[in-house]
């Protein structure tokens, strides 16, 4: 990995796109980059649209403020699509990382002209055969480190078994379904 | 060895406290500071530390609570935000007139109206007259180093008051970001075990703790806590060389970064410097002259210090993240002009408020703040001070 990467999260409330943020952070340390994780704060209710970011970079990063050039976008919700500009200064090197069960030209035409990379992932369907249950958050975290290839998927892999431990001591139950939606995940994502 | 670690801004000052292990912690939740003593308690109930957690029922009450334990003889500390820093106002003036040496976690957020949960200086700014010792932190780190230096500050005999380790409420409080630590062992060595000269629960020296003082009393004392302010000054930078000695990492009243030979400079505090060090590290690619100066050290405010090292400036731009509504500009901007009339240097300076509630403010709002001061821009229309990113 060179130099600064940047990447913004669009989710509601309650997806746990701040989770997603907090542990993107986690994990890219653990490869000794220096990082930044952090939720941009408005009401907090369930359902509305919430904004999360990451730096991740091999220098020590300074800047506090919001990303508006980022170098990856994740959106947790296809229905904000709708409401947000969510491509807003995306780099077209980068990519827009869409949760969705739709083809990507069925979604393209909702992204106001954005001409970089298009990415793909049913998160719903991944995390339901993984985890029986919908959380969108796992998936969209294996998807984007796929994408932006920030860090080796054996590496991330190792890490999250790791990480999934410590955060789920208290119900191990859940691990095994985490780490299969992540692989999953990193096979689903889709151009 | 240093130990590399990721923690939000509260969990590193949570962290300073449990290595410091204070006798007593009374709280009161607020956010963004909520996370403090949430941690410290869950430290107490893991049995981390020993610390007596006192859940209070206001701030007003967890300041009381905080300087009768440090009166009593304790090690004693809370946390606080915005409101709950207001509700604490009289208590604040109890505590540095008892020069009780306790030390108060603030995680800057600003105050109402329109309430509003995000960062600015006004809570901080509001309380700066309050005879305690403020220092505002840039970053996690910084937060985390600032902590571990504050008792050693307060309870030195030449000082003996209270200390306000200040950040940004959410750009730093809750950002996970990269930082080291010291080891338990060396902040419990550095910090030292803490033996008041006098307090209350010394029966051999029996004392009184905030009594009545009539006028041919009151000035003296006053005066005496005006003594322990200016006392402060050798002492934080005393208690920095040694931190520096242990950590590697070197504090000062305030940060130059490029102001050597700088034209140019942005004077400011706290989380939006970074974004000032980059505008100046790309403006200084250009053959520009620069520099951002960071006031960590608010009170006592260094104005001699501060006048040295801006000697050759042309212009600044004095940020505060507060409004003062003294209708003359920030708060910070007003002592940075006066410690530059009190040394008879005249450059301009321009007073500009920015980021209040969590307002974002970024790298190219820094170049174009450079812009302004290079091409003597200095024209802020009906006001005579700036604020930056705001509709009209």
């Amino acid at each position: 990995m060179k130099g600064l990467t940047e990447i913004r999260w669009h989710g509601r409330g309650g997806q746990g796109a701040k989770t997603a943020a907090l542990l993107l952070a986690d994990v890219a340390f653990s490869t000794g980059a220096e990082v930044q994780g952090f939720p941009e704060y408005g009401p907090e209710r369930m359902g509305a649209p919430i904004t999360a970011y990451n730096r991740v970079s091999d220098k020590p990063i300074r800047v506090h403020s919001n990303i508006y050039a980022p170098d990856y976008v994740v959106v947790v919700d296809e229905t904000l699509l709708e409401d947000i500009d969510v491509t807003a200064g995306l780099s077209e090197e980068g990519a827009v990382i869409i949760n969705t069960a739709k083809d990507k030209e069925e979604i393209i035409p909702l992204l106001k002209g954005y001409q970089g990379r298009v990415c793909t992932i049913d998160a719903r369907k991944v995390s339901m055969e993984a985890l029986g249950m919908y959380f969108p958050n796992s998936p969209m975290l294996a998807a984007v480190i796929k994408v932006s290839g920030i860090m080796p998927e054996e590496k991330f892999l190792e890490e999250m078994q790791m990480s999934y431990e410590h955060k789920f001591a208290s119900k191990p139950q859940v691990i095994e379904g985490n780490m299969k939606a992540l692989k999953i995940a990193l096979k689903e994502v889709k151009e | 060895m240093a130990i590399r670690e990721r923690l939000s801004g509260n969990e590193a000052v949570s962290t300073a406290i449990r290595q410091i292990n204070p006798d007593v912690m009374p709280a009161f939740p607020i956010t963004p500071s909520t996370e403090i003593p949430q941690y410290v308690s869950s430290y107490v109930a893991d049995g981390l530390i020993d610390t007596e957690f006192v859940a209070v029922e206001s701030e007003h009450s967890a300041m009381s609570a905080t300087i009768g334990a440090s009166a009593a003889g304790a090690r004693a500390l809370t946390a606080t935000s915005s409101a709950g820093l207001a509700l604490m106002w009289e208590e604040l003036h109890i505590a540095s007139s008892d020069r009780v040496p306790v030390v108060l976690a603030l995680v800057n957020r600003a105050l109402s109206g329109p309430i509003n949960i995000n960062a600015d200086h006004s809570d901080g700014m509001g309380a700066r007259d309050c005879g305690w010792i403020q220092l505002y932190s840039e970053d996690n780190q910084e937060a985390y180093d600032n902590m571990v230096m504050a008792f050693r500050i307060a309870e030195h005999p030449d000082v003996l008051l209270p200390v306000m380790v200040c950040q940004d409420g959410f750009i730093t409080s809750h950002a996970v970001q990269n930082l080291l630590l010291l080891e338990d062992e060396k902040v419990k060595n550095f910090v030292g075990e803490y033996e008041p000269e006098d307090y209350l629960l010394n029966a051999k020296n029996p004392m009184a703790v905030g009594p009545y003082a009539v006028s041919s009393y009151y000035m003296e004392a006053r005066r005496s806590m005006a003594q322990g302010m200016l006392n402060a000054k050798k002492v934080i930078m005393d208690v920095a060389k040694e931190y520096e000695n242990l950590s590697g990492r070197g504090y000062n009243y305030f940060e130059e970064y490029q102001t050597k030979d700088a034209d140019y400079v942005i004077v400011v505090m706290g989380s939006a410097t970074g974004a000032a060090k980059d505008a100046c590290d790309k403006l200084r690619a250009q053959g520009k002259k620069v520099g951002v100066l960071k006031i960590r050290v608010f009170r006592p405010f260094p104005a001699e210090e501060l006048a040295a090292a801006l000697k050759n400036v042309k212009a600044i731009a004095a940020m505060d993240r507060a409004e003062s509504f003294s209708g003359n500009g920030g708060p910070m901007a007003a002592e940075l002009k006066a410690a530059l009339f009190g040394a008879r240097q005249y450059p301009e300076v321009l007073s500009m408020v920015y980021g209040l509630g969590g307002r974002d403010i970024t790298v190219e709002d820094m170049e174009m703040i450079y812009a302004d001061l290079e091409a003597g821009n200095f024209d802020c229309k009906e006001l005579p001070y700036r604020y930056v990113n705001v509709r009209e």
